[in-house]
């Protein structure tokens, strides 16, 4: 990728590198965070990075938190236009705030209608011409919604989560998604949270600092990427840690101790 | 010592015994289960197509990743599959496991299988899954007295979509089968409750767990003091195998393990003292380590005002002697030294500055200076 002001977390992503073939073509990242650290700002980061004009990715972005003018006003600030994206057919927006698939019956149970979204995600997949179908990116935010939508079926949830795993395998998508780790921490065996960590090739924490709060840093970012074996061969295993502060039109990433 | 665990599934079973099984687990502190599994599937494919095992065919039960991958994995290790397969069959229980695909309401979407893998379409039902592995088996190995070896890539998932008993059947029933050579099998043990862990260890003639390298490491929040352990435990971890015998035996044994970029390697784990050694010591130019010998004089010294331990009351030497032990000390204080009786012995001779000095005393002894 050029230089288009590369951030740490765009190193850690292994975003530094050329563009073609995408690093993330076929790997499943999961953003854990927490009230005190939401990880939404990674989020935006991965949608302008997909969307940057050298790449090809188109995104199919699975929205069951905020509509389309949240996502819009926040990517503006960071300097992607999503109006204009959509448009191009390179931002497909799937509204979810009703917390159901649309054309879903009442009687249909929360199965079908998790089935019924996967159909809708595969379908748009195989509808794109073909030189972009190589190069989709589905994003959802956020998991936990999605487990409110299946009326607490975290069962469910995890079938669909696999069915979206077998399509990173089958068109070398990139599957994205956000949970909240402190929904879960009260339970003595999350089992969904641990099996998403499990499917998870690339595990980024939003987390606060272990001294606690600050004015000049947020939190931290813990970056976990596992060199799993995929089509383009192995990568070692690699740990970043940074620190991370969010302004108003951008997210400023260092290491501790390196500001002034 | 991974190798033992390749070699015990190569070797198989005995007439009338049950299959040799393996379980291989792990967990979030240290997920490199897979890599273990990999590595396992790997050795024993060599072994089937060297033509030096029992089974003579290998079915792979894939839950969590595709066809495609086993094939690139396997041809990355140097197994070309995709043109040669009369010997692996691999059920894909990842593709479509619930039939969700069958329910679309366009079917161009639909996949095509091969004769390297074949559909499964419902997970939930364990007989039909038994009757499928069998069946792909016996297809492998012809009608004759072969054997076929099993390898499921994650029993957690199969655990999900079936109950714990059903899950246990169908392994014992696998194990049994007296076709089936070896079976070994993935779990993520913190997935599930302690019940299925220890069903699936009492069903297997191998435990393997991987267990993370540091474990004080895990579950805290990342900061600059654990992040190094994080990373290690990234890296690295123990592998822990327990084998039990025919004769009822049982043998634990220990390993390392590093992750690396051509896969898993397996090391002899350092003794206790080498580890510390290596992890304290920093790197310098002159020898911060003691040699055997060095070290045996170090534990004679007698230490002053230490209990030894020997039921002797403490002596505390307050400065003061009688008359008798005056005399040693002026000669000794004359600077020769009195030759120690036993030379072996370390000690630590103590001379005060004078006799006349009461112990404890108040005064100072700056008082003197005129400054």
């Amino acid at each position: 990728m050029e230089n288009q002001n590369l951030n740490l977390l765009d190193r850690a992503l292994g975003l530094d590198g050329p563009s073609e073939p995408w690093p993330l073509s076929g790997r499943v990242v999961l953003i854990e965070d927490c009230v005190e650290t939401s990880g939404s700002f990674v989020l935006h980061q991965l949608v302008k990075r997909s969307l940057s004009p050298t790449s090809s990715n188109v995104i199919i972005f699975v929205a069951f938190a905020n509509p389309f003018s949240h996502y819009d006003r926040i990517l503006r600030k960071l300097g992607c236009n999503l109006v204009t994206q959509r448009d191009n057919k390179r931002f497909i927006f799937f509204d979810m705030l009703m917390l159901r698939c649309p054309d879903v019956d009442e009687g249909k149970s929360s199965e079908g209608g998790l089935v019924l979204l996967y159909e809708k995600i595969l379908k748009t997949i195989c509808g794109l011409p073909g030189d972009k179908k190589d190069y989709v990116t589905i994003m959802i935010d956020d998991i936990s919604l999605v487990e409110v939508a299946a009326n607490g079926g975290s069962d469910y949830v995890l079938d669909f989560l696999h069915y979206c795993h077998a399509l990173t395998s089958e068109f070398d998508c990139s599957l994205i998604t956000l949970n909240h780790e402190d929904i879960y921490s009260s339970m003595e065996r999350p089992t969904l949270i641990l099996q998403m960590e499990y499917l998870a090739d690339i595990l980024i924490k939003a987390e606060p600092l272990s001294t606690g709060l600050a004015t000049d840093v947020h939190g931290q970012l813990t970056v976990l990427n596992k060199g799993t074996s995929h089509r383009l061969g192995r990568s070692g295993n690699k740990i970043h840690n940074f620190h991370y502060k969010v302004k108003e039109n951008t997210v400023e990433y260092f290491y501790p101790g390196s500001r002034v | 010592m991974a190798d033992t665990i390749c070699r015990t599934l190569r070797d198989g079973g005995l007439e009338g015994e049950h299959a040799p099984a393996l379980t291989i687990k792990d967990s979030k502190a240290s997920p490199f289960g897979f890599d273990v599994f990999n590595y396992v599937l790997t050795q024993l494919s060599n072994y089937i197509l060297a033509g030096k095992s029992q089974s003579r065919g290998l079915v792979v039960v894939a839950y969590s990743r595709s066809p495609s991958f086993y094939v690139d994995l396997l041809k990355r290790r140097g197994i070309d599959i995709a043109s040669s397969h009369d010997w692996i069959h691999i059920l894909d229980c990842y593709t479509d496991p619930l039939g969700w695909k069958n329910w679309l309401i366009d079917k161009d979407i639909s996949q095509e299988a091969s004769s390297l893998s074949s559909f499964c379409q419902d997970v939930r039902n364990l007989d039909k899954l038994y009757s499928l592995i069998i069946e792909q088996g016996k297809g492998l190995i012809g009608q004759g007295k072969d054997r076929f070896s099993i390898a499921i890539d994650s029993v957690s998932e199969m655990v999900r979509h079936a109950s714990i008993s059903s899950v246990a059947g169908i392994l014992s029933n696998l194990r049994s089968h007296d076709q089936v050579s070896s079976i070994f099998w993935l779990l993520h043990s913190d997935l599930h409750e302690i019940k299925f862990t220890s069903v699936l260890e009492y069903l297997s003639s191998m435990v393997a767990s991987v267990e993370p390298f540091n474990q004080a490491a895990f579950g805290q929040r990342v900061d600059l003091e654990n992040l190094s352990m994080l990373e290690q435990n990234f890296r690295k971890g123990k592998f822990h195998v327990r084998f039990k015998r025919r004769n009822g035996r049982v043998r634990v044994m220990c390993e390392e393990i590093l992750v690396e970029l051509a896969g898993i390697k397996f090391t002899p784990v350092l003794s206790e003292d080498e580890i510390i050694n290596q992890r304290l010591l920093p790197k310098v130019q002159f020898n911060l380590q003691l040699s055997e010998e060095e070290r045996n004089e170090r534990a004679k010294v007698v230490l002053p005002f230490e209990h030894q331990g020997n039921g002797k009351p403490i002596q505390i030497y307050d400065g003061r002697r009688s008359l008798g032990e005056n005399k040693e000390e002026a000669l000794v204080s004359t600077g020769k030294l009195q030759p120690d009786e036993d030379s072996g012995k370390g000690q630590i001779i103590y001379f005060r500055d004078s006799d006349d000095e009461m112990p404890d005393s108040d005064e100072d002894p700056d008082d003197d200076l005129d400054i």
